[in-house]
């Protein structure tokens, strides 16, 4: 018999793992310890990646930090579908205040722990897309050239999705949102715009800089707690898939994040104080066809009137980003 | 303790003396001095605990600020015109939540044109915002003011902007009865929120209202201002009791009890308009001056007695409702709603435009023999204005506004007064 | 009411001035306020600045459009604006020069305003001389304090020391001392430099 490794890319969130480790090194999400921050009951749709997202990060924050956790939410799909008046889903001191201001509201809030002596609690902000790379960046960019002590935390779903998929400074090149549709020459998103915030906030020169997905539970959380140990303003982008503004199936969710990553369409790494220190390899190299395909917001991309060489510069693109951030492994695959 | 000390540098003390442990800073002129005096005292370890944050932003100031109420820290900020208006959804959003921050404007015009000099628009802009607003007639009602405002503001859990006239009363050198810590100490009690930020006791601030309850929320703000109607009165009286001075309240009438005349207003012009008062009341002019302090909430029944006696009022504003009039006066046309008399609106000292006794003293005279419109324009340039009209009837592209009439009036920087 | 403007420009010190006038009267047990014409401070432009002095509660918040007394840091405004608009008729003027008013194109003015009022002080000199700097400021409230007898030197002096300290203050004492000397000396000779 041939030895034969196993790989758990099927499932991709280590699930499996969990139960073949020791209980202190599972993962916060499978014990029976977790904080449960984001409660159950809240409306967000069937699938949704940024509820997926936020509740793996805020239960590794609570648990990092003992429970000691205030979040300032900026407004999006997560501040709306947690916070049904007058119910809410949050099991930490909350604050909501406006769309473009969760940084800075979070720099309140450290500060106010600073001059109280309470720098046990620790301070979290999160946004969506919209929230983070357009409306809040200047609150965010001045929270990250200060190095408040806040994490921010970006559920990145490339839309306004909250408004009804409208475009973002974060929405890819090609995809139909509702203000980018698939008409004339150029259909969907425009090629050439768009902006990196994980690498803007490495220019900062900011203690740590780190991105992850939904299909990397172990991943995501390991950055949460990396981040947790340090000081300073901490930035972790998490790619989280909207099966509504997307248009993928609520349970391709998971598969969206990982066919994104092992495309090279969404590198995952991280950075100290503005340098890489780490990357996360594609395991199984796949064409971007394969992380097009099941999104309606491609479909213009593909079918009759297909668009080959639409796909040859979505491609390029994932290839950029495996040179430039090293996304393979040795053997190139 | 007495002291030759400027508005600005007088209010940084007052604000200092409140113990306040967020500040908040961003540049604008004119409210600079303010929180460049606070952040030296912070840095030299004048005033701790206290935590001084520069920012990016009037916009994130206030952020800051609603970060830092929320979690339980006594909060101040401060900024003018074109500042305010840049963090306006933040200070909606402050009252929004009820957080008690007290802000200082120095009020200023709001562009364009550009202009950095002292009118009522900003603060006024931000009526309906939720935040109570009182206006100082003086640099010692200006430090006062503010140290009335934290007590008002925690015990309401409401936010409050301290209004004083940009370089008229901020850069103004003059003497300031500067608060002993003691007496502050005595007069004002330590924060204690309503509401908190604390793992302890995990609270949700800021959940999405829809209909069925938007309205009870939005009625309760209101219902604080108009128990902050009780509360300015009784709090000017504690003032007094512990530094003896009169400070605040909602009104302050000057010469009205047999005044036919009463001119309304608001901030420091109050004393030039005093002053023309005092001059006619020499020459036999039954006319006396109402003074404005809270803006919001509008004293509406203060008001009214106060004119019950007379048979004209003349409100004189800093302030334009562009297409209307008067912003002011209109507040205190409701006052007297029904009463039958007979009010006037003069709009003066639009961007720092001076307000000299001598166009004050023909104005109140002509308000006296009722031969005003009911809106007034002082000291306007119409040979100005009409030549500029008669350049957009003769030429489509008449070009921009503000540059044509700079370039009518000659006007250059040197000129002065 | 005594009112009093100053005119210089940006870097001159012409702001200090007033509210070390200011301070000067309030030592005295006076009403006193100062205040800048509120222009956008760029050096070497034109600035000017106010101060009121009086014995009661100083209400009035319009500019100082009839001065009783002019100071002029810089006679070189003296071509570019009216600095005398509005000064009383028998208004002091204090001017920072070294020259007479004749040689500065103000001998017709001169002739008629009355003589004692006027004074002519090389105060940038004298600024140099003892502070290092050519700021006229304090050496021109030394002469005015001598060219009115509004304030004395002692309250000036207490003025410098409110707003400086160590050798600064030093220095602007002593510049004060002999500006305030020098003027002295040229009323007692009756005629102004």
């Amino acid at each position: 018999m041939s030895f034969q490794p196993v790989k758990f890319y099927q499932t991709g969130t280590f699930t499996v793992g969990n139960r073949l480790l020791a209980p202190d090194e599972r993962s916060v999400q499978a014990g029976q310890q977790r904080s449960n921050a984001i409660n159950s009951g809240h409306r967000a749709c069937q699938g949704c990646g940024e509820a997926l997202g936020a509740r793996y990060a805020i239960d590794a924050a609570m648990a990092a930090s003992g429970g000691k956790l205030i979040a300032a939410n900026a407004t999006g799909c997560l501040e709306v579908f947690s916070t049904p008046y007058p119910e809410s889903s949050w099991q930490l001191p909350w604050i909501h205040s406006l769309f473009g201001n969760a940084a800075a509201v979070a720099t309140g809030i450290a500060a106010a722990l600073k001059v109280k002596g309470k720098q046990d609690v620790r301070v979290v902000a999160q946004g969506g897309d919209g929230g983070t790379t357009d409306i809040g960046f200047g609150c965010l960019s001045g929270m990250f050239e200060r190095n408040d002590d806040v994490l921010y935390i970006c559920y990145d779903n490339q839309g306004y999705m909250n408004t009804g998929v409208q475009r973002s400074s974060a929405t890819p090149p090609a995809a139909r949102t509702a203000t980018t549709m698939p008409l004339g020459p150029e259909p969907g998103n425009v090629f050439g715009q768009g902006k990196n915030v994980p690498e803007i906030a490495m220019a900062h020169g900011i203690p740590y800089v780190a991105t992850a997905t939904v299909a990397d539970l172990r991943d995501l959380e390991y950055k949460v707690n990396k981040a947790m140990s340090l000081h300073g303003a901490r930035y972790l982008h998490v790619f989280v898939p909207c099966p509504l503004g997307w248009g993928t199936a609520s349970h391709d969710t998971i598969r969206m994040a990982r066919l994104a990553k092992e495309t090279g369409m969404f590198p995952v790494f991280e950075a100290e104080q503005g340098e890489v220190t780490s990357v996360l390899k594609i395991r199984h190299r796949l064409p971007v066809e394969e992380y097009l395909k099941p999104q309606r917001r491609f479909a213009h991309l593909f079918g009759k009137n297909a668009h080959p060489e639409i796909i040859e510069r979505l491609q390029a693109i994932a290839d950029r980003n495996i040179r430039k951030y090293g996304l393979l492994d040795e053997e190139g695959k | 303790m007495l002291k030759q000390t400027e508005g600005s540098h007088a209010v940084a003390e007052a604000v200092a003396l409140c113990r306040p442990e967020v500040i908040c800073a961003y540049p604008i002129s004119p409210q600079t001095h303010i929180v460049e005096a606070l952040g030296q005292m912070v840095k030299s370890g004048e005033l701790t605990p206290c935590e001084f944050i520069n920012v990016e932003s009037e916009f994130a100031a206030m952020s800051v600020a609603i970060g830092s109420s929320a979690a339980g820290a006594r909060t101040y900020t401060a900024t003018a015109s074109q500042g305010l208006l840049f963090m306006a959804e933040a200070v909606y959003n402050a009252s929004g939540l009820g957080l008690p921050i007290v802000m200082t404007v120095a009020n200023r015009a709001i562009g364009a044109p550009i202009n950095i000099w002292n009118d009522h628009s900003d603060s006024l802009s931000q009526r309906d915002s939720g935040w109570m607003q009182l206006f100082a007639e003086t640099n010692q009602e200006a430090v006062d003011l503010h140290i009335q405002a934290f007590r008002l503001a925690e015990e309401l859990s409401m936010p409050i902007m301290v209004c004083m006239d940009g370089f008229i009363l901020t850069h103004a050198f003059e003497r300031i009865d500067i608060p002993e810590p003691a007496q502050v100490d005595v007069y004002l009690p330590a924060f204690e929120p309503r509401q908190m930020l604390d793992p302890a006791e995990p609270v949700s601030i800021g959940a999405m209202v829809g209909p069925e309850a938007f309205m009870e929320v939005r009625y309760l703000a209101h219902a604080k201002q108009m128990q902050a109607l009780e509360l300015i009165p009784q709090y000017a009286g504690e003032f007094k009791q512990v530094f003896g001075r009169d400070s605040g309240g909602l009104v302050r009438p000057y010469r009205i009890e047999d005044a036919d005349t009463v001119i309304i207003a608001m901030g420091s012009v109050l004393g030039t308009i005093k002053d023309v008062v005092d001059e006619m009341r020499a020459e036999g002019h039954k006319i006396g001056v109402l003074g404005i302090i809270s803006y919001r909430p509008f004293p509406l029944q203060a008001v009214r007695a106060a004119l019950a006696n007379c048979k004209r009022f003349l409100v004189l504003e800093k302030s334009l409702a562009v297409g209307m009039g008067g912003i002011l006066a209109t507040d205190v046309r409701m006052a007297v709603t029904g009463s039958g008399l007979k009010g006037f609106t003069a709009i003066a000292g639009l961007g720092g435009r001076p307000i000299p006794k001598a166009s004050l003293h023909p104005l109140f005279c002509r308000a006296e023999q009722e031969d005003l419109p009911p809106v007034t324009f002082v000291d306007l340039d119409e040979a100005a204005v009409n030549k500029q009209l008669e350049r957009e009837r003769l030429n489509r592209r008449s070009g921009p506004i503000a540059e044509n009439i700079l370039h009518d009036k000659g006007v250059i920087s040197a000129k002065f007064g | 009411m005594f009112q009093i403007r100053i005119h210089g420009r940006g870097g001159q010190g012409v702001v200090t001035a007033t509210e070390m006038l200011s301070i000067a009267a309030f030592e005295e047990g006076r009403h006193a306020q100062a205040f800048p014409s509120f222009g956008s401070e760029r050096t070497g432009a034109p600035v000017v600045a106010f101060c009121r002095i009086d014995d009661k509660e100083i209400r009035l918040r319009e500019p100082i459009m009839q001065p009783d007394a002019l100071i002029i840091q810089d006679p070189t405004l003296l071509h570019q604006i009216d600095v005398f608009a509005g000064l009383k008729p028998e208004g002091y003027v204090l001017i920072n020069t070294s020259h007479s008013f004749e040689d500065i194109g103000l001998g017709e003015f001169a002739a008629t305003h009355k003589a004692s009022h006027l004074a002519a002080l090389p105060a940038t000199e004298i600024g140099l001389k003892h502070i290092g700097r050519p700021i006229p400021n304090v050496p021109l409230l030394g002469g005015f304090a001598a060219l009115s007898g509004l304030i004395k030197l002692e309250s000036v002096v207490l003025a410098i020391n409110e707003k400086f300290s160590g050798k600064v203050a030093e220095g602007n004492v002593a510049a004060a001392t002999e500006a305030y000397e020098r003027v002295r000396a040229q009323m007692k000779g009756g005629a102004h430099a």
